[in-house]
């Protein structure tokens, strides 16, 4: 059984038909790349696989279980997180505090401790601004914290949406090792990317979505071979 | 020269001189020229007056400095406002009454009084307004001169002239309380209603040396509290507690009936000021129909212990405290439930709504059988255990006083608790917090039923204390004070909920006679409140986090300081 499986399923907005039928699968322990151009519709198939959106048609199977009437807020305890677009750090809170919601659902108070000092060991960069406002920090400490944040509720299945956008190569390199990190500790990954480049060196398998479907889906390896990803994604002519 | 910015001079003296133009044509100067401050020496309204010219010449002074200017070209910045801000009221007022003397007929209060308030009784217009003009002037120096004083001693002076300030301008009420305990007491320190000039001058002096030792021992008394075992600071913390506690208790004894009258309506509104504090300040729910809670408190226990012919039950005052308490918040979750996918702005408007529709239902013909329309409900009795009434403001004070403590107890809790963080992710970022797996519904109506519950016991204790009811007492101006006093104390802090209504509602209340000019002060209050200090007196942490974000990372301070 996969740990996530998304059958054929049909999301709109209002009239606008953002995914027409995608399935996908990620196995425990996997970390899966979705990649696809501006608008393609992988923010949507996060946000749907979360319960932030309600497709109309198709369902979600997390461990078994459809998931899609849940209320997005019960996911979490279940054990998906996912750091969306654009970070979503609540910017007037410390750091401390961001991180501490990132536990909200839980009650144990120790393991909370013991999690918040692996996440400043993962992003030292964390433990220094401990109190510093999520708002003024830069770009890239934001991406760490979202991450760390996420890192918090102790998910099975961590959803990421872009989290190279808008930093510099070497941070780039820095989230993408660091994603590596935290699959080899047992956190099975769902990663949205445009850079595709990076995304298909760090992931398994991979899936390529074009105007709300799915074209293509192979493993990591074979997808960077593609002619086709080449062109369009890996910018190789 | 080259560091004084002159448009920023030339603004800020105009702007001087057009508010003491506007204070004297609307008869604020004579109005309040009645309020002696200390006698002989300064009344209400001449501090009034002095105020514009004094402030702007501390501002332009800061300004310069700020812009690397010396001491010299501060001092002639603050001349330079001095002079300004005398245009204005020359041109305006003085001049052309003493060419036009018929311009009485359209501004009324450009009265002979106030020309001898401005030209300070001299016989000659010429003489008294230069008179006027030296001293606006020298008061926009001595303005920016205070940068010249060390910032360890200007603060004592500052606070020193404030202490002297508001117990002159209180002395009336002070000579009540101590007349009946000492009447040479009074006599040694006041003369008719003001402080007597020495004595004056000795409390200054006092408490200016006062706050100077506390501020400079309070860092040492700090660390060595710190050093104490942490048994004893418990126990000093407790004291403290008990002590405060105690104060409280004696203080409708020693301030007499009028200021527990005063203290008691101030209550009622930090009553309502921490509930809809829960919504607003904690929560982030803009919730402009406050009054409805209070008017579902006061209703209910009007009906349900009232012996009038409306009256139903004649319950005592104790068992409806709680149906009142209960009600509101089975009203504040039922209202709650249509505006829950609003935000912001809408939810604003429809909550404002909600308060509109309860006051129109109290007056309405339907509901007249029921509530008495707007005739209201009449001889609601006062709160009593056993033969025991809590006839006076002096007795009511102490209902109202437990009430501020448990609401207070269970802010503090709330605030605390896991309940406070769910609000706090729901204030910054809804969709955030629901990924974070907070149930953002189930989290927004439980700020809105715990916000109506202390709106709902303030108006019942309000009922039982008028002992009757009008729906017109219900009106939006409730609603408008409650959120201002949570805006000037500082939004989300507890202590600022307090100080905001001794502000906004102890302070008028003191200030009776001037209650024509009451709006207006308001007015003002919130637009220098709001430029000046948008995180009110006593901002939270988090508040003030939010408004100074830049000065947190340019930690710059201005030489002057
Ligand atoms: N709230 C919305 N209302 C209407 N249409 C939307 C909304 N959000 C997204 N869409 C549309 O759905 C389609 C898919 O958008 P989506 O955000 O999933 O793209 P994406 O693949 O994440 O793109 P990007 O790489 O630019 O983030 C787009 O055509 C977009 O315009
Ligand atoms: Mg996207």
């Amino acid at each position: 059984m996969a740990l996530l499986e998304v059958n054929d399923v049909h999301t709109y907005y209002g009239n606008i038909h953002a995914l027409k039928g995608i399935s996908l699968t990620v196995e425990e322990g996997e970390v899966v790349c979705l990649i696809g151009g501006n608008g393609a519709g992988k923010t949507t198939t996060l946000r749907t696989i979360c319960g932030l959106l309600r497709p109309r048609q198709g369902s979600v199977l997390f461990r078994g279980h459809d998931i899609i009437d849940f209320p997005p807020h019960t996911l979490i305890s279940k054990g998906i997180a996912m750091v969306p677009e654009g970070r979503g750090v609540f910017a007037k809170l410390t750091v401390t505090e961001n991180l501490e919601l990132g536990a909200y659902y839980r009650q144990d108070k120790e393991g909370i401790k013991k999690d918040m000092e692996n996440v400043f060991s993962l992003f030292p960069r964390l433990r220094e601004r401990q109190k510093q406002l999520a708002g003024t920090m830069s770009g890239g400490e934001q991406q760490m914290l979202a991450m760390g944040r996420a890192l918090m509720a102790q998910p099975r299945l961590l959803l990421l949406d872009e989290p190279s956008m808008g930093l510099a190569p070497v941070l780039v390199e820095a989230i993408f090792d660091i994603i590596q990190t935290i699959n080899k500790d047992g956190v099975t990954i769902l990663l949205v990317e445009q850079n595709a480049h990076m995304a298909l060196q760090v992931g398994h398998r991979g899936y390529v979505l074009q105007t709300g479907e799915i074209v293509l889906s192979d493993t990591a390896k074979a997808l960077q071979q593609n002619a086709t990803v080449q062109k369009a994604y890996l910018g190789i002519e | 020269m080259k560091n004084i910015d002159w448009r920023y001079v030339l603004r800020l003296g105009l702007i001087a001189g057009v508010v003491v133009a506007y204070v004297s044509a609307i008869g604020v100067l004579v109005t309040f020229n009645s309020r002696s401050i200390v006698a002989g020496v300064l009344t209400l309204g001449q501090l009034i007056l002095y105020i514009a010219p004094l402030w702007a010449g501390y501002l332009v002074g800061k300004k310069v400095l700020a812009d690397g200017g010396s001491y010299l070209e501060s001092l002639l910045s603050g001349l330079g406002v001095g002079v300004l801000s005398m245009v204005p009221v020359l041109g305006l007022i003085i001049l052309p009454h003493a060419l036009l003397p018929n311009l009485r007929r359209i501004f009324v209060n450009i009265s002979p009084d106030l020309i001898t308030l401005l030209t300070f009784q001299q016989e000659s217009l010429l003489s008294g307004s230069l008179l006027l003009v030296g001293l606006m002037t020298a008061l926009g120096l001595v303005g920016s001169a205070t940068h010249l004083i060390p910032t360890q001693v200007r603060r004592p002076l500052a606070i020193a002239l404030l202490w002297v300030v508001l117990v002159g301008m209180f002395s009336e009420l002070l000579i009540q309380i101590l007349r009946p305990l000492n009447r040479t007491l009074v006599t040694t320190f006041f003369q008719g209603n003001a402080l007597k000039s020495n004595i004056a001058l000795a409390l200054f002096a006092i408490t200016a040396a006062l706050n100077w030792i506390v501020t400079s021992q309070r860092e040492t008394v700090k660390t060595q509290i710190k050093q104490l075992p942490s048994d004893y600071q418990k126990g000093l913390y407790i004291a403290s507690l008990v002590l405060v506690f105690i104060l409280f208790m004696l203080l409708p004894r020693v301030v007499g009936s009028f200021l527990s009258e005063v203290l008691v309506n101030v209550g009622l509104y930090i009553l309502m000021g921490l509930g809809l504090n829960i919504a607003i300040g904690l929560a982030g729910l803009l919730d402009l129909g406050y009054v409805t809670n209070f008017a579902i408190g006061a209703y209910i226990m009007g009906v349900l212990t009232s012996t009038s012919s409306l009256g139903r039950g004649q319950l005592s005052f104790w068992v409806v405290i709680p149906i009142c308490i209960v009600s509101a918040m089975i009203t504040g979750f039922l209202l709650a439930l249509p505006v829950l996918r609003m935000r912001g702005d809408y939810l604003a408007i429809t909550t404002l709504g909600f308060g509109e529709i309860i006051r129109l239902l109290a007056l309405s013909d339907w509901l007249r059988p029921l509530i008495g329309g707007a005739q209201g409900i009449v001889f609601i009795p006062k709160p009593a255990i056993f033969d025991f009434v809590f006839g006076t403001s002096s007795q009511l004070y102490y209902i109202v006083f437990f009430g501020c403590l448990l609401v207070l107890f269970v802010s503090v809790r709330l605030n605390n608790s896991r309940t406070g963080r769910q609000w706090m992710a729901l204030r910054e970022d809804e969709d955030a917090a629901k990924a974070m797996g907070i149930d953002t519904i189930q989290t927004k109506l439980l700020a809105f039923t715990l916000s109506a519950a202390s709106g709902g016991l303030a108006g019942a204790i309000f009922a039982s204390k008028l002992g009757t009811i009008f729906p017109n007492s219900f009106d939006l101006l409730v609603s408008i004070n409650v959120l201002a006093l949570i805006i000037v104390g500082g939004m989300g802090s507890i202590p600022g909920i307090m100080v905001g209504a001794l502000v906004l509602i102890g302070l008028p209340e003191l200030l009776r006679e001037f209650a024509e000019y009451r709006l207006l002060a308001y007015g003002v209050l919130l637009i220098v409140m709001m430029l000046a200090r948008p995180e009110g007196l006593i901002p939270s942490e988090i508040r003030q986090r939010e408004l100074h974000d830049e000065e947190v990372i340019s930690t710059v301070e201005n030489p002057s300081a």
